[in-house]
């Protein structure tokens, strides 16, 4: 009988009995002796001179232990929150960040004060007292009038309150758009979305003054990088920072910055003495946690009159908010420009994008993070060209995808993709959905006066960030490498240690599969450690899709490190040469004499008391490694939804939801399944229900879960998966990422849908998101 | 205000101010923190509770007013050597990710599935309205609930009945998936 083996199979989560049960730890879960509670005195105007606090009410209610403002943090060295990821040669300006504002606040939410009291509601209540008084500014939130001279300046150092101009360029774009039979156009929104998280953000900081050490526990979801950061703006060196982030309920990108609630914290309790706890209300989520995309976006698209697409070129304001966060310059450049050639061959690409600073939440990644605005550009283009040449919508994708690849394939600019077969996943994606069959049902429904529409989307995305020298180039403030820890206890249980810091996506098992793949071990014997950076190997977090694609191959360097240690050990113990030990399923054997070998759990306990080694090895068995990615890897897929719209009111009846992705060989494919499902459930929201409304001044409208439209179930058809399977060569299991391809491929492909649902009524555009309303005074100003 | 609450069996008297939310007194002063907190309108149920019987969102029942109730909460309904079938549902399907707003949806699902027994999809997505998720797209929240609904009372888990379930292939997963795409 052949051994089942752990990769590649469904098994039950590891995370999953303590979360069942009301046993995960998050860090609102944690209570330490003498625990004392922050809350934030936020502004109320979205620009505005901080021109007094006063402080002594809030003082004077019992139970408030202190009340600073941000000038204290300066006086207590606390510097400004830095931005990590500086995007080079584009002009990029990093104006001052401080965690509570001093003389000025930028946007509806700025930190103006803190308090600290021995009570949660106490603090807020106090928090109420403390007297703000502002002088008004004009505000401006919207990222192509920020730019316009007399516009309300946000930074000194900000002229026109532009952060950078970054452009990228491939082939001859005016030579394209000059020689093209035809070009389309038009002005995208892709709006401004709110992450929301299940788990609001929370902070605990817990300073020895006596050890000059920091424990901080954290919401996020790259702790190496929040204690790097932290060394730069507290002041406390790097090694005596701990900061832990326990069970985190979900981040989708808004939990990788470093923010100003860190620091508070930090610095009310090197004021108190007392570790001090801050957890966000989702109100604050709203209006202080990351927002992301916020693109205005010029497109143009060219071709001939055959369909082969010849040129793309773009204009786009990037919203970034009042404030550099984390990552926020790299997401519309790096991570959104490289990737305007999408599943296509387009010779000659041009895009400029500005980033720009208005009175507005500070925007990042934002699950996807600039390959979403990046595919809804292209795909948007696509369907535009195949409109105008009266192309179906599959027809113009086969004649443009990148034909098969194995050994990467460069596009215009200048990305190399790891591997790919577009064409196989859309042929896939067909079938599953009977195209043909529903473009009959198509036409026989708009016979009887019914919109149905069906979307596609093709398209390839950017992940498993990557290589570090890459990430140096681009102006990233750190590698893009993991590492591993593999060890073995004397009873052959395994402890994996890693970098990367999941936040339910499931690696604790994933991970542990690849283990006991490789080492022949029960998967419930691997115990796989993260999320804290004293117990854990240095790592640079779990975002942008690569914690399988970049820490498997730190774990495959650890693992084989085992496997050639076992092998001497064994060759010693057995009385054979190491050349002629062969390792399978668990056991260290002689060639030739399966009957001589000894299982790993042998060596384990043999390494581990150390009784008998042979010359020269250390006793133990235990093993590091360090991986740093030859490439990206870029998954891919094809997406196609169903709609019908009806006419009279503008609702969209979401009928079918077919995916196929690629993410190389799948370790666990239930959950990649899961991954999915959740991806396209915010892509498909971001097309029809969700995005953020600021009023004129900067109010932001759309602040609690009352007015911004997170999807229920009841929203979504079930989906229809399916996949295929290219391996990548830049790493040793041939592993893609699969966390943000759902998304990345189910906006455009909805949003084309309805689009075209509503084609026969003559509705050219309509912005996302596709509400009812939008979608019935499209339909009135097209009859009109 | 002294009030005495009896949670998941055992009574507790505490003096608590008249404004403390059911929910802050269940993981303040009861330090049960399997409860969670997503949001301050109401919206998202992660708070989800069962008092006197009814799936009620703790973050706006305030602490005096479950005076003399009987509350249950995520604690109370199994443990992971004895899960209550809905646990073990959402464990089986993967119904949960992020594992945030699972004790608040397992709370409403049970109830749910008292009240309606077995569902078809568009019911239990009905269902399940005062309860939000981010992570999952809620199409394994669905499954979960089913299946739970099948065997609710009888301990069951396609992997122990089916140990070959265990060791599904990647092809069979395709099956499944091509399977569900012609239902």
């Amino acid at each position: 009988m052949t051994a089942i083996r752990p990769f590649g199979h469904d098994q039950r989560r590891l995370e999953d009995p303590r979360m069942i049960t009301g046993q995960a730890k998050y860090t609102d879960d944690f209570v330490l002796p003498g625990m004392v509670h922050l809350a934030v005195v936020r502004s109320p105007y979205a620009h505005a001179n901080i021109v007094s606090v006063d402080t002594s009410a809030a003082l004077e209610m019992p139970g408030v232990l202190g009340v600073w403002t941000g000038q204290d943090m300066v006086d207590a060295g606390f510097g400004g929150i830095p931005c990590a990821w500086v995007v080079p040669d584009a002009g990029t300006v990093t104006p001052n960040h401080p965690p509570i504002a001093i003389d000025k606040v930028r946007y509806v939410g700025d930190a103006v004060a803190i308090v600290v009291a021995d009570d949660d509601y106490v603090a807020k209540d106090a928090a109420m007292v403390v007297e703000v008084d502002y002088d008004e500014l004009p505000a401006c939130t919207d990222g192509e009038k920020a730019h316009a001279d007399g516009a309300p300046q946000l930074h000194d150092d900000a002229p026109n309150n532009q952060c950078f101009h970054w452009t990228v360029s491939g082939g001859d774009v005016e030579a394209a758009f000059n020689e093209a039979d035809i070009v389309v156009g038009e002005r995208i929104i892709n709006q401004r979305l709110v992450p929301v998280a299940m788990e609001p953000r929370s902070a605990l900081a817990q300073w020895s003054s006596g050890m000059g050490e920091l424990t901080l526990w954290t919401t996020s979801q790259n702790p190496h990088i929040v204690r790097f950061l932290l060394s730069l703006d507290t002041g406390i060196p790097e090694h005596k920072i701990r900061v832990i982030a326990p069970d985190v309920g979900g981040g989708f990108g808004s939990k990788i910055p470093h923010y100003p609630e860190d620091s508070m914290t930090i610095f009310a309790s090197q004021q108190l003495d007392r570790p001090v706890k801050w957890t966000e209300t989702r109100s604050e989520n709203f209006q202080a946690t990351i927002h992301g995309r916020d693109h205005i976006q010029d497109v143009e698209m060219a071709a001939k009159s055959d369909g082969t697409i010849t040129g793309l070129r773009a204009k786009v304001w990037a919203n970034l908010g009042a404030y550099l966060s984390t990552a926020s310059t790299g997401v519309p450049t790096i991570l959104h420009g490289l990737m305007l050639s999408g599943a296509y061959t387009i010779p000659n690409i041009h895009e400029d994008v500005y980033g720009m600073f208005t009175n507005t939440t500070p925007v990042d990644a934002y699950r996807g993070a600039g390959r979403p605005e990046a595919t809804f550009m292209v795909e948007r283009l696509v369907d535009l060209v195949a409109k105008k040449l009266d192309m179906d919508p599959v027809a113009i994708r086969e004649k443009n995808l990148i034909p098969p690849f194995t050994e990467g394939h460069e596009v215009a600019t200048g990305l190399i993709y790891d591997t790919g077969n577009y064409q196989a996943a859309l042929d896939k994606a067909k079938d599953m959905a009977g195209y043909d069959e529903l473009r009959a049902q198509q036409a026989a429904a708009r016979a009887e006066g019914r919109y149905i529409g069906i979307g596609v989307c093709t398209y390839s995305e950017i992940c498993g960030l990557g290589p570090s020298e890459v990430a140096g180039a681009v102006g990233f403030g750190g590698g893009l490498w993991e590492s591993a820890i593999v060890r073995f206890h004397p009873s052959g249980k395994v402890r994996l240690m890693v970098g990367i810091n999941p936040h339910g996506q499931g690696e604790q098992t994933t991970f542990a599969q690849i283990v006991a793949d490789q080492l022949g071990v029960p998967t419930e014997d691997v115990d796989v450690q993260y999320g804290d950076t004293a117990q854990t190997a240095m790592g640079w977090g779990t975002y942008g899709s690569r914690s399988t694609p970049v820490a498997s191959g730190a774990m495959m360097g650890a693992i084989d490190k085992i496997k050639d240690k076992g092998r001497k050990i064994a060759a010693h113990l057995l009385e054979a040469s190491t050349a002629d030990i062969e390792f399978e399923d668990g056991k260290f054997y002689v060639r030739g004499s399966p009957e001589s070998s000894m299982t790993i759990q042998d060596i384990a306990l043999a390494a581990n008391t150390a009784w008998n080694m042979p010359d020269g090895v250390e006793p133990g068995l235990e093993a590091s490694a360090f991986f740093n990615p030859s490439n990206f890897v870029y998954p891919f897929g094809a997406h196609i939804a169903v709609v019908e719209v009806d006419p009279d009111t503008g609702e969209i009846d979401f009928q079918r939801y077919i995916a196929v992705d690629d993410c190389g060989p799948q370790i666990n494919p239930m959950i990649v399944e899961g991954q999915i499902h959740g991806g396209i459930a915010q892509g498909v929201a971001q097309a029809l229900w969700e995005g953020v409304q600021y009023s004129e001044d900067g109010q932001l409208l759309t602040s609690s879960l009352m007015d911004y439209a997170i999807p229920k179930a009841e929203y979504f058809p079930k989906f229809e998966l399916g996949h295929t399977v290219t391996p990548t060569d830049v790493n040793p299991l041939g592993v893609k990422g699969i966390g943000e391809t759902g998304t990345i491929g189910s906006t455009p492909a909805i949003y084309g849908a309805v689009l075209d649902a509503l084609a026969p009524l003559g509705v050219e555009q309509v912005h996302m998101p596709l509400t009812p309303e939008r979608v019935w005074r499209a339909i009135q100003e097209a009859k009109a | 205000m002294d009030i005495n609450v009896r949670v998941n069996g055992k009574t507790y008297t505490r003096d608590v101010e008249p404004r403390l939310l059911l929910v802050d007194f269940i993981r303040d002063h009861l330090a049960m923190t399997g409860t969670n907190i997503g949001c301050d309108t109401t919206q998202c149920g992660a708070c989800t509770i069962h008092l006197d019987g009814k799936a009620v969102k703790s973050c706006t029942v305030l602490a005096v007013q479950a005076d003399g109730s009987e509350v249950t909460t995520i604690e109370g309904i199994g443990k992971p050597s004895a899960l209550h079938p809905m646990q073990a549902a959402f464990q089986d399907n993967h119904g949960l990710q992020c594992g945030y707003c699972t004790p608040g949806m397992i709370m409403a699902a049970i109830k749910l599935v008292e009240e309606r027994g077995e569902m078809n999809d568009d019911e239990v997505r009905h269902g399940l309205e005062g309860n939000l998720c981010r992570c999952t797209g809620y199409e394994n929240i669905v499954k979960s609930v089913q299946a739970a609904a099948n065997d609710m009372g009888v301990a069951h888990s396609p992997f122990e009945a089916d140990p070959a379930a265990h060791h599904e292939t990647l092809r069979e997963a395709e099956a499944r998936a091509a399977a569900r795409s012609h239902e």
